[in-house]
């Protein structure tokens, strides 16, 4: 774990974003050309499905949530397709990226994960409005790490964002990445609250100034949760604060990737625009609950050549 | 092949190629192809092979077409034109819709068929092309059913000509043919002998949906067949190509009243402002000049990039350009498939050579094998370097920057062409500004390469004239109301004669040329007898000097906007009125009155004259938006030399332009009798700039003079002959002004007011917020 990837931060450097155009027009037209300038077929569309199941944070976000829940959900995380269509696919040991659950749900999942090694993300800071005090927050995360949470997702307040108070957002989310400790931050930036892609791009540099291991759209209960468009800013934000500092940030999507299809563009996005390492689950995850099914279900039409009943896969 | 467990430690995107079988099937099923006249294939004559240009395989053979084969076909089209012009808009509309429809349904086979001819990436002729096929014949579908109702009046022309290009070969087909068939004509419709075949598989729609047999024709051929259909009998010839084989036809066409309109070579702009969101302008360039291989007549070929941001901007396209993917036109992941033909790509590779040679740097842009280059920029180049002056027509653009927006409109200008411009700035106040001072028909700000069946397309300058697309391209098709036939006079041979100025009621009246405003004395010293006395007898000097008083006067007056004209107009109106006395004892009651009525009828138009907003895409923009061309260079008409010149000269000032006007040869006092009148009625000085003398002559000079953008000419066919082909080194459209009665009263209106402006298409795309979240749509 020592080896870890972090990104330690910079201090607050308002000029790598202050100047920032966004074109929303323009944003949509490559978002909407990306998917259609790459194709996928057969047995490399296999593969970068299996690749985007590495890459998924199989998540159980709901009020609902109850131990036994969390369990079915890690066990579908340690096998996320079927045996026979994995012997079949020739690929061993292929798990879900991390979990992704409540920090009250942290400790079971850490048990029904035991030694997988498949990480605990946990959500954290007053998940998902994030308007209680910070103290609170703060003294949530380290709940969840002291649960055993080896990933923190954060939630930043909007009205940093909206009111332009940069300085606030960066000094709230430098407390939440010191509270992580040795678990890695992931700021959920709650891009359809942001309205617009130049919020977006601002607030994900102040993220990743303040240390966020991975920028994230959505807590994936905005009216507008990940959409390529926002992703595409986000992950050019991270670019270019690569090129500032060589520190290498990743990036999650989160709410509205349900279909194979969507796991193949946003991959294909990724390698455009940052290229091939940003296709691991260091640098990359998806925040999905249902995406997993189709994705099997894709697998098993290419293994079978038949068209799969989701009656026949196990849920998560 | 590789195992799914080793593709994935790789994470490459393997083949993905389209299926071609079913089109393989139709070409050797159908080949060797005939041309389509009068509704059949006829039999292949003597053919030539067309290859797929990234495999270098033949394709089919396709026959040669012959000038007699040209005949037959335009005289089918004859036979067809007048029962399709006799159906109703809603039948002629029903047609139209049902290829649309056609196409849709083929759209599969027709990309294929497209992408193997032509060599272009199957994403773009499945994504781009096919799909504004459809679009375009949707769009005209609707101009049929509203022909009678939007274009009152207005009559067909009867059977076109129609010459396109290699690089959208159905797409440019469609661009033809659609509004031709709309306006109710017949076309013979020649494609270009590199990609003949998607036409020859429009021909068979045409044929499936029982279009009435010789309402299209599609003759193949390479130039020489081109010549022989500029040569038939056809109303109409619209090219679209080279500035060079353009400016030939339009030679060729000179004096035969045939129509013309040409959309030619471009070198267009792509301005970058310190402002712009730069991965936009970055895949403004992967649109612009690496869409298509860079075969794009209307590509930002020119980059422009402010000093400030010029460092990050090149960061960033290098960047972009490692992604591209060149390969196999059939793989769906492909951004760059093959150069059309061998010669193509060599000529490339020539100009890349020319500029590099010239001290420019190229990055990227490197030969592959096969018909193949990469896409690359020039730069360390300067406006001088063949490589910035000349059209590449490849994926190779040219990358240099500017200081501040007067200079990058400078840049922009400084260039033959004026097709289009691509303007990226997130202000709305400097990108709307920069785009109205572009000379261009086209302006796509913070896009590229956008197009729609209802934004009209088309050049300014060398880029040709004529429109294509919505209502202004409608026009390009039909013909006005015609005036009653009138007689023209041809001028009697002006003797020179020395000395000037003569004696009127006892006092000496010295007659002179109207030049910036000022009385000037001709050039050459020398007057001739005309009614009422002696006139200048003007030289090419004087139309020297005219052109130049106008072209200071064009700027001022050009931007000072309708409302201001119309306030001159006027008080020119005014003050001809109170002059009426003498206007009518120098001339007529009815050429005095008709004077005075042009001056308020144009007065009215003046901020009247609107452009439109037109719907294409959700979320753009599009303004079409009337320009004055700039310098006017007008011969007027022999006869009436009071109302002909005043009918001609105050449309095209109320637009905004400037004018060379040249009197009636037989009688000018009147026109010297307004210079007083301009000159107190605040008329600015060289708005207005007139010259007697030898008309034919003169008319020679004005329309060959490159400052002129545009000629209006009234005379007979011998001069109009000699006017068109002197027009041609500038390629100016020339307007034949139509004889008439010029008292009467339809020798005003709004169809004088079309030949007074060009078209310029304005794109803006918008968005607040990422689409999807609702709002207001222009």
């Amino acid at each position: 774990m020592a080896s870890l990837r972090r990104n330690p931060g910079t201090a607050l450097t308002p000029e790598w974003f202050a100047d920032i155009r966004i074109n929303a027009p323009a944003v949509e037209r490559r978002a909407a050309t990306l998917p259609a300038r790459r194709s996928l077929k057969k047995e490399w569309q296999a593969a970068w499905l299996l690749n985007a199941i590495r890459c998924i944070d199989l998540t159980t976000l709901a009020g609902d949530d109850t131990e036994a829940r969390v369990v079915r959900l890690c066990a579908k995380a340690r096998h996320p397709i079927a045996p026979e269509i994995a012997e079949a696919l020739g690929v061993e040991g292929l798990t879900t990226g991390a979990v992704c659950v409540y920090p009250t749900m942290v400790a079971a999942a850490k048990r029904a994960l035991g030694n997988s090694g498949i990480p605990v993300a946990s959500v954290a800071t007053g998940f998902p409005a994030g308007l209680m005090p910070l103290d609170l927050r703060l003294a949530e995360i380290r709940y969840a790490v002291d649960q055993g949470a080896d990933e923190i997702d954060i939630v930043i307040t909007r009205a940093h964002v909206l009111m332009g108070e940069w300085a606030a957002l960066y000094d709230e989310i430098s407390a939440m990445r010191e509270a992580c400790g040795a678990a890695r931050l992931k700021a959920i930036l709650a891009t359809g609250d942001l309205k617009s892609l130049t919020n977006v791009a601002k607030a994900s540099h102040v993220a990743m100034q303040a240390g966020a291991d991975w920028i994230k759209t959505s807590t994936g209960k905005e009216g507008v949760n990940a959409t390529l468009p926002v992703s595409l800013v986000m992950v050019r934000a991270i670019r270019d604060y690569v090129a500032q500092t060589g520190q290498r940030v990743g990036f999650k999507p989160a709410g509205g990737l349900r279909t194979a299809k969507d796991a193949l563009n946003w991959q294909v996005m990724m390698n455009e625009e940052l290229g091939q390492d940003w296709l691991s689950p260091d640098l990359f995850r998806i925040g999905a609950s249902s995406l997993l099914g189709d994705i099997e279900r894709q697998l098993s039409h290419h293994v079978t050549g038949r068209y799969a009943a989701a009656h026949r896969q196990a849920i998560a | 092949m590789p195992s799914v467990s080793e593709i994935m430690d790789n994470l490459d995107y393997g083949p993905s190629v389209e299926d071609s079988g079913a089109v393989r099937d139709w070409l050797k099923q159908r080949g060797p192809f005939g041309h389509f006249i009068g509704g059949t294939f006829a039999k292949p004559g003597e053919t030539f092979t067309v290859r797929d240009p990234a495999t270098g395989d033949l394709l089919a053979e396709v026959s040669q077409g012959t000038a007699a084969d040209v005949a037959a076909a335009v005289k089918a089209a004859r036979k067809a034109q007048r029962g399709w012009a006799g159906l109703s808009g809603s039948e002629r509309a029903r047609y139209l819709y049902a290829i649309a429809r056609h196409v849709q349904k083929r759209e599969r086979f027709l990309s294929v068929l497209e992408t193997l001819d032509n060599g272009k990436p199957i994403r773009e002729s499945r994504d781009i092309d096919v799909p504004l096929v459809a679009r375009h014949f949707y769009h005209h579908a609707g101009w049929a059913e509203l022909r009678d109702a939007e274009f009152p009046g207005h009559q067909p022309l009867g059977v076109c000509g129609q010459i396109i290009p290699w690089n959208f070969p159905l797409l440019m087909l469609a661009w033809k043919i659609a509004p031709a068939l709309a306006a109710g004509n017949s076309v013979v419709l020649k494609p270009a002998e590199y990609t003949p075949l998607t036409a020859l598989a429009f021909a068979e729609i045409c044929r499936d949906v029982g279009l009435p047999a010789g309402v299209v024709n599609i003759v193949s051929g390479d130039g020489a067949t081109g010549a022989a259909l500029v040569a038939a009998d056809v109303d109409k010839i619209a090219f679209t190509g080279s500035t060079e084989v353009g400016r030939g036809i339009a030679r060729t066409l000179a004096g035969t009243k045939v129509k013309l309109t040409l959309e030619l070579g471009g070198k267009s702009p792509f301005v970058v402002m310190e402002d712009a969101d730069l991965d936009a302008a970055v895949e403004g360039v992967v649109d612009s000049i690496w869409f298509n291989q860079g075969q794009v007549c209307c590509a930002g070929s020119r980059i422009l990039v402010a000093e400030a941001v010029a460092p990050r901007f090149g960061a960033l396209l290098t960047a972009r350009m490692a992604r591209m993917r060149m390969g196999q036109p059939l793989d769906k992941s492909t951004d760059v498939g093959a150069i059309v033909d061998p010669i193509q790509k060599a000529r490339i590779i020539d100009i890349c050579a020319q500029a590099t040679d010239a001290g420019a740097e190229l990055v990227g842009g490197q030969p592959g094998e096969g018909c193949f280059i990469a896409p690359g920029y020039l730069r360390n180049i300067g406006p001088a370097n063949p490589g910035m002056v000349q059209e590449i027509f490849g994926p190779i653009a040219t990358l240099s920057t500017f200081r501040a927006a007067d200079e990058a409109v400078e840049l922009a200008n400084n260039t033959r062409y004026g097709l289009a411009a691509s303007v990226w700035s997130e202000s709305a106040a400097v990108a709307t500004d920069i785009a109205a001072r572009i000379k261009a028909g086209v302006v796509w700000i913070n896009c590229a390469n956008l197009f729609d069946a209802g934004a009209p397309f088309g050049g300014y300058r060398e880029s040709g004239f004529g429109r294509e697309g919505g209502f202004v391209g409608m026009l390009d098709y039909l013909a006005p109301p015609a005036p009653k036939p009138a007689k023209i006079t041809t001028p009697t041979a002006p003797v020179p004669a020395p000395g000037a100025g003569n004696a009127q009621d006892g006092i000496d009246r010295t007659a002179k040329l109207y030049i910036g405003g000022a009385q000037k004395r001709p050039d050459g010293g020398q007057s001739y007898a005309v009614p009422g006395g002696l006139a200048p007898f003007g030289n090419r000097k004087d139309i020297r000097n005219a052109v130049e008083a106008a072209g200071k006067a064009a700027p001022k007056w050009g931007a000072m906007g309708g409302h201001a004209r119309a306030q001159v107009l006027y008080f020119l109106a005014e003050n001809l009125s109170q002059r009426r006395d003498a206007l009518v004892a120098r001339t007529s009651r009815a050429e005095a009155d008709a004077a005075i009525a042009r001056a308020f009828h144009y007065a009215a138009w003046a901020d009247k004259f609107d452009g439109r907003n037109v719907q294409t895409k959700t979320g753009h923009l599009v303004n079409v938006v009337p320009e004055p061309y700039g310098i006017v260079g007008i011969t007027c008409p022999n006869e009436a030399p009071l109302a002909g010149l005043m009918s001609l000269v105050m449309p095209a000032i109320a637009m905004g332009n400037v004018v060379v006007a040249i009197a009636s040869q037989d009688d000018p006092m009147p026109a010297l009798d307004l210079y007083q009148i301009l000159d107190t009625s605040d008329v600015p000085g060289g708005v207005v700039n007139i010259v007697t003398g030898p008309r034919d002559e003169l008319a020679k000079t004005l329309a060959a003079h490159d400052d002129v953008v545009a000629m209006w000419h009234a005379g007979d066919a011998e001069s109009l002959q000699t006017v068109e082909t002197a027009a041609g080194g500038n390629l100016k459209p020339v307007w034949p002004v139509t004889p008439r009665d010029w008292t009467a009263a339809d020798a005003q209106g709004r169809m004088m007011l079309d030949h007074a402006v060009q078209w310029k298409t304005i794109w803006l795309p918008y968005g607040a917020l990422p689409a999807g979240a609702g709002g207001a749509a222009y």
